[in-house]
């Protein structure tokens, strides 16, 4: 069977399963489509919450990023789970004690303001839907590469999917079919991830891999990495060839962002009790860990392989031949993810860095005139199976992994949206009067508009998607986190405080990525060019989340400090949401 | 809802959970994997040194045992308090 024939047969599986589970879980009430009728078991919402969280970036992008860096990107790693200590600790128990179905209707309720709960559903929006693009754009893009259609065409065929179980299920639909593709991506990733880690170290544990010996060299893997590395001319893979101050301070942004992201945060709305929230996140992580535990090892793997590949007999021999270079080469060199140029032409692809001055005297006694070979990260995932000599099948489930990932991300983000729009809205601002049905049917009309808006922005990707993500983690960091935490932790901060704090985080946060990336990202409109020499005592853009925060608590301290505390049944609903007594189940009022 | 006294108790000795807990999480991911690397550079693991490990695996494993720990405290906090669901 041919690989086109297998692709399709995972990929429609799949879809078939996804439709199919949204048939069976449709939502028949608000509470329902919301959170799922909050009778989500804790190891499912856990299971739900990792499909949920981690996106195409995770599963396609992710190992690459941590390859090409090496030490210095576990910013990813740490960031990225770290912020799940945060929701358990600091957030999701006391919003689940809320009761409620949305992240702005708890900041309205508590802090008594509209305005505020205005200023919620300002900042979600802008985050979900800067976040969305990507999801879409990648989407689009795995349906190309793998079932050879165009990738306005794979859009479309996302977006007709999501549609059918998003807006038929809502929370209940979407937390079902999350649950199925957490299990196909999962899989996706681990298969081969154990045969890569078999064949390079014997042990069928890639994370336990990663830290073992190298079975062709016998040297420990991570030092022979190192070795044939800095032995074309790049840093060191163990060692941090950045600032400390940086890595720190992106990984914090990371974590905090994390914890701020309303499509992960109201996954814990779902489930019956106070004690589940606690759990599920721990199932969440447990469920996340499975992948970033490989990822690392995905990575380091990945690319010693690929240099093996064009090194066959070594770093210190000649390079592999242009002509007798693998299929996996000749696969991915049409789709134009890996580029070679035989700039010394003498036939053979030489790989190094030629940025590097202190090798260039190395590579001139070689022969050597520039490298000559290029590849997009994501390779290192997508063309792990084929580097791998795996059979037809393990490609295949990678198609499906890649496209369930940014599905269940898409779907998660596009019911934050809706939920804002149609409970936040239109049900406690538009039209208070308006029925049960009535906000059901809002609820599947905003659905349904969020994803022609998404399918619109995937056609016409803003050609900055990767920025905005930081746009994404930046405000939810500066705006989202602190006045939940506020929210829960101090019964002095008030409407004014709150709603101004978090204004300060949006604007000042906006402001300084808009000034070194662009007005609403578009090139050539940066105020100032994004060298490190020009930021703000060297924060760069992507860590500024952190700032924004600290800007948001220090403003809503000062300005709550200046006017009258809350009233009394304000502060007697902190009392309330910091016991778990009493969490029953929820209601829109 | 418990009485005053009582719910304060159970809240003073929530914070007290969180705050060590957050200690742990600062410790095991910005202190062992960033900052204090180069101070554990002399243990080595698996070809590289311990700080490379916390960065990569160790903190996400101690970021697990915190949120299971804080599960299983909090709920035999919560009946201590007799504030359980």
């Amino acid at each position: 069977m041919d690989q086109f024939t297998l692709n399709m047969i995972f990929v429609g599986g799949s879809f078939a399963l996804y439709i199919g589970i949204a048939i069976w879980a449709r939502a028949g009430s608000t509470a329902e489509f919301y959170a799922a009728g909050q009778g989500v078991h804790p190891i499912l919402n856990g299971m739900a919450t990792a499909a949920d969280w981690m996106s195409a970036a995770s599963f396609i992008s992710m190992a690459g990023l941590i390859a090409t860096v090496g030490y210095g990107n576990s910013t990813f790693l740490m960031g990225w789970t770290g912020g799940y200590v945060l929701l358990a600790l600091l957030l999701a128990p006391y919003l689940r004690k809320f009761g409620k179905f949305t992240v702005p209707q708890f900041i309205g309720d508590r802090f008594y303001s509209q305005k505020a709960r205005m200023v919620a559903v300002v900042s979600l929006i802008i985050i979900s839907v800067t976040y969305v693009i990507g999801q879409m754009t990648g989407a689009g893009v795995a349906f190309s590469r793998f079932l050879e259609v165009s990738s306005d065409t794979g859009l479309y065929i996302a977006s007709t999917i999501v549609f059918i179980y998003a807006v038929l299920g809502g929370m209940k639909g979407i937390t079902y079919t999350q649950v199925a593709q957490y299990c196909v991506l999962i899989i996706a990733y681990t298969i081969p991830a154990i045969f890569i880690s078999l064949q390079l170290t014997g042990n069928p544990i890639p994370g336990l891999g990663l830290f073992s010996t190298h079975i062709e060299s016998g040297l420990p893997l991570l030092t022979k990495l190192d070795q044939v590395v800095t032995e074309l001319g790049f840093a060191q893979y163990t060692t941090l060839n950045s600032s400390m101050f940086n890595m720190f301070l992106f990984t914090l942004s990371l974590m905090i962002g994390t914890a701020g992201l309303p499509h992960v945060i109201i996954r814990f709305f779902t489930v019956p009790k106070v004690s589940d929230a606690r759990w599920s996140a721990g199932w969440a992580l447990v469920f996340i860990a499975l992948l970033y535990l490989s990822a690392p090892a995905v990575g380091a793997m990945a690319r010693l392989n690929v240099i093996s590949t064009i090194y066959p007999q070594g770093t210190q021999a000649d390079a592999v031949l242009y002509e007798e270079r693998p299929d996996w080469m000749r696969n991915w060199e049409v789709t134009g993810l890996l580029k070679f140029e035989d700039l010394n032409g003498d036939g053979r692809i030489q790989f190094y860095n030629d940025k590097n001055e202190g090798f260039a005297a190395t590579a001139t006694e070689r022969g050597w005139t520039g490298n000559e070979f290029t590849y997009n990260n994501d390779i290192l995932v997508l063309a792990n199976p084929e580097i791998a000599q795996l059979p037809g099948w393990v490609i295949a489930l990678i198609a499906a992994g890649g496209l369930a990932a940014a599905l269940s991300t898409a779907a998660g983000l596009l019911l934050a949206i809706s939920s804002a729009i149609s409970h936040d809205l239109i049900k406690s601002y538009l039209n208070p009067g308006i029925s049960e049905k009535g906000e059901l049917l809002a609820a599947r009309i905003s659905m349904a508009g969020a994803i022609v808006v998404a399918t619109w922005l995937g056609l016409n990707p803003p050609g900055f998607a990767a920025q905005t993500v930081a746009l994404a983690f930046g405000l939810a960091a500066a705006t989202i986190f602190p006045s939940l935490m506020m929210g829960i932790f101090s019964k002095r901060i008030n409407a004014w405080g709150a709603t101004l704090g978090m204004l300060a985080g949006l604007v000042v946060t906006c402001a300084y990525l808009f000034t070194y990336l662009g007005m609403f990202f578009i090139p050539g409109t940066n105020l100032l060019e994004p060298v490190a020499a020009n930021y703000l005592f060297g924060i760069p853009p992507a860590s500024f989340g952190p700032i924004g925060a600290l800007i948001n608590f220090g403003v809503a301290y000062i300005v709550s400090m200046m006017t009258a505390p809350p009233p009394k049944d304000v502060q007697d609903l902190v009392e309330s949401i910091r016991v778990p007594k009493g969490a029953g189940a929820a209601s829109s009022h | 809802m418990a009485d005053k006294s009582s719910s304060n108790a159970y809240w003073s000795a929530n914070i007290r959970i969180i705050m060590t807990c957050m200690v742990i999480w600062f410790v095991a991911s910005f202190g062992f994997g960033i900052l204090l690397r180069p101070m554990l550079s002399g243990i080595s693991v698996g070809g590289t040194d311990l700080g490379f490990w916390f960065a990569q695996q160790g903190s996400i494993l101690v970021f697990l045992a915190l949120i299971f720990f804080y599960a299983w405290r909090m709920n035999k906090l919560d009946a201590e308090h007799g504030v359980e669901e």
